[in-house]
């Protein structure tokens, strides 16, 4: 079966690849365009280490076609720090220590971005609630929701 | 397999009703693609819905909603007008998974999964919601009760595919209400889900009702016993005693993880109970 050409934009860079129509769009930024900071973890929509936004969208990227990406814009956890400054979001976490082995991080980081441009004030429950698709099996989730609430009051500049 | 994305209905019809092997409609995904994935499918053909406008749109023309079968759930919440005047279908679809699964996953696709705890479907049937059916000879109205027959099997027919929801003009005094049982505070499969839409009167009984049950039967369920029981009843305890009954007798469980026969029959009746109380208040409201 031939593979489609797609055109779309991921960070902000304009990308195109190669995908069999089966393709998942994670397997597709991992293994086409090489960006390995997506996580796969249970390839079923469950645990949230693939989260990725679509046009602004948070979606598990194992859940969605590598071709249903043609077009638009995905953002990814490469494209969270600006060069070597780490997103406010980031920093929380070293500072916290809301990570130990760091598998789920990144599904949690793109997660708890896409609140935070949403819903600048979060409480503790939205935050926990907005969170509850992704799993963290280290069980660390007290300390992800305090750096959430922390980096969420120091972009508001509190 | 092929992936094919068409523009219009008559395009999709077309690719779905000429398909010789397996072909599925791929909305959001989040049933097909965990299917695919665990080999339970294996489609030749995918026809992804996303790209036809009506699919996409939720409008409102005389009162009457016509949601489409692609909207997500998460578009479903964003929408004020749709929440307010709709609360209860708002709040079922927004049951279904995490924001990452809301971001993605629609009603078209929660029905058509044929799933019978489906958290939008008892929603949508309490609302008196048709579906709007397109497929090679035309469009045709279902209510969405008809739509499922059994567990994975649906009335539809080869090349016919859901492009929208219809929920009827409100009557005036009229509210609805969903609430699913689950063990857990959320992202779970229903145990028990119960929609209740209801108008009440200028005396406060309740003049209209409609009582739907997810997850106690091959299929959700209207349950008609269980809205004569409310009507004319301003909810007091007797009115209430009945509901509950007619909800578990309209029960057909199986044992299974979920709980026991018994106990997902007394669920659907509290349930009822619960649901028909949030129902009326906002009818009151309204």
């Amino acid at each position: 079966m031939a593979k489609h050409h797609i055109t779309a934009t991921v960070n902000g860079d304009p990308v195109e690849f190669l995908c069999e129509p089966q393709e998942t769009l994670l397997d597709a930024l991992r293994d086409q365009l090489h960006l390995t900071g997506t996580k796969e973890g249970c390839s079923t929509g469950d645990c949230g280490a693939c989260s990725v936004t679509v046009d602004d969208r948070l979606v598990c990227s194992c859940l969605m076609l590598g071709v249903e990406a043609d077009g638009k814009s995905i953002r990814t956890i490469e494209g969270m720090a600006q060069g070597d400054e780490l997103h406010p979001l980031q920093q929380k976490f070293l500072e916290h220590a809301a990570l130990q082995c760091g598998i789920c991080t990144p599904g949690f980081l793109v997660a708890a971005k896409a609140l935070l441009d949403k819903k600048p004030d979060p409480s503790e429950t939205e935050v926990r609630y907005w969170l509850a698709g992704n799993l963290c099996r280290c069980t660390g989730y007290d300390k992800i929701v305090r750096a959430v609430l922390d980096a969420a009051a120091e972009l508001r500049g509190a | 397999m092929r992936y094919e994305a068409p523009s219009s209905l008559e395009q999709a019809v077309g690719l779905l009703a000429a398909a010789t092997g397996d072909a599925r409609v791929l909305a959001g995904g989040t049933d097909l693609l965990v299917q695919m994935r665990t080999d339970i499918l294996n489609p030749e053909l995918l026809i992804d819905i996303k790209h036809i406008a009506e699919l996409r749109e939720v409008k409102e023309e005389g009162g009457v909603f016509r949601i489409g079968a692609a909207v997500t759930g998460a578009e479903l919440k964003e929408h004020p007008r749709l929440t307010s005047v709709w609360p209860g279908v708002v709040e079922a679809a927004n049951l279904i998974g995490s924001t990452q699964i809301q971001g993605r996953a629609t009603m078209g696709g929660n029905l058509c999964n044929g799933s019978p705890a489906a958290d939008s479907v008892p929603a949508l049937i309490a609302a008196g919601a048709k579906a709007s059916v397109v497929g090679p000879n035309g469009r045709r109205e279902i209510a969405v009760e008809d739509v499922m027959l059994a567990p994975r099997k649906l009335s539809l027919t080869k090349g016919e595919i859901i492009a929208s929801f219809v929920l009827p003009a409100k009557a005036k005094g009229s509210a609805d209400a969903y609430l699913r049982f689950i063990p857990r505070t959320e992202m779970d499969i229903a145990v028990v889900g119960c929609g209740i839409a209801l108008t009440v009167d200028a005396n406060g009984a309740v003049s209209h009702a409609r009582v739907a049950l997810g997850a106690v039967a091959a299929r959700p369920l209207l349950v008609e016993e269980a809205a004569s029981a409310l009507i004319g009843s301003k909810l007091e305890d007797a009115a209430l005693r009945i509901l509950d009954a007619a909800a578990g007798a309209a029960c057909k469980p199986i044992d299974d993880k979920r709980g026991t026969k018994e106990y997902l029959i007394k669920v659907a009746g509290v349930l009822a109970r619960r649901t028909a109380a949030i129902a009326y208040e906002r009818a009151r409201k309204s």
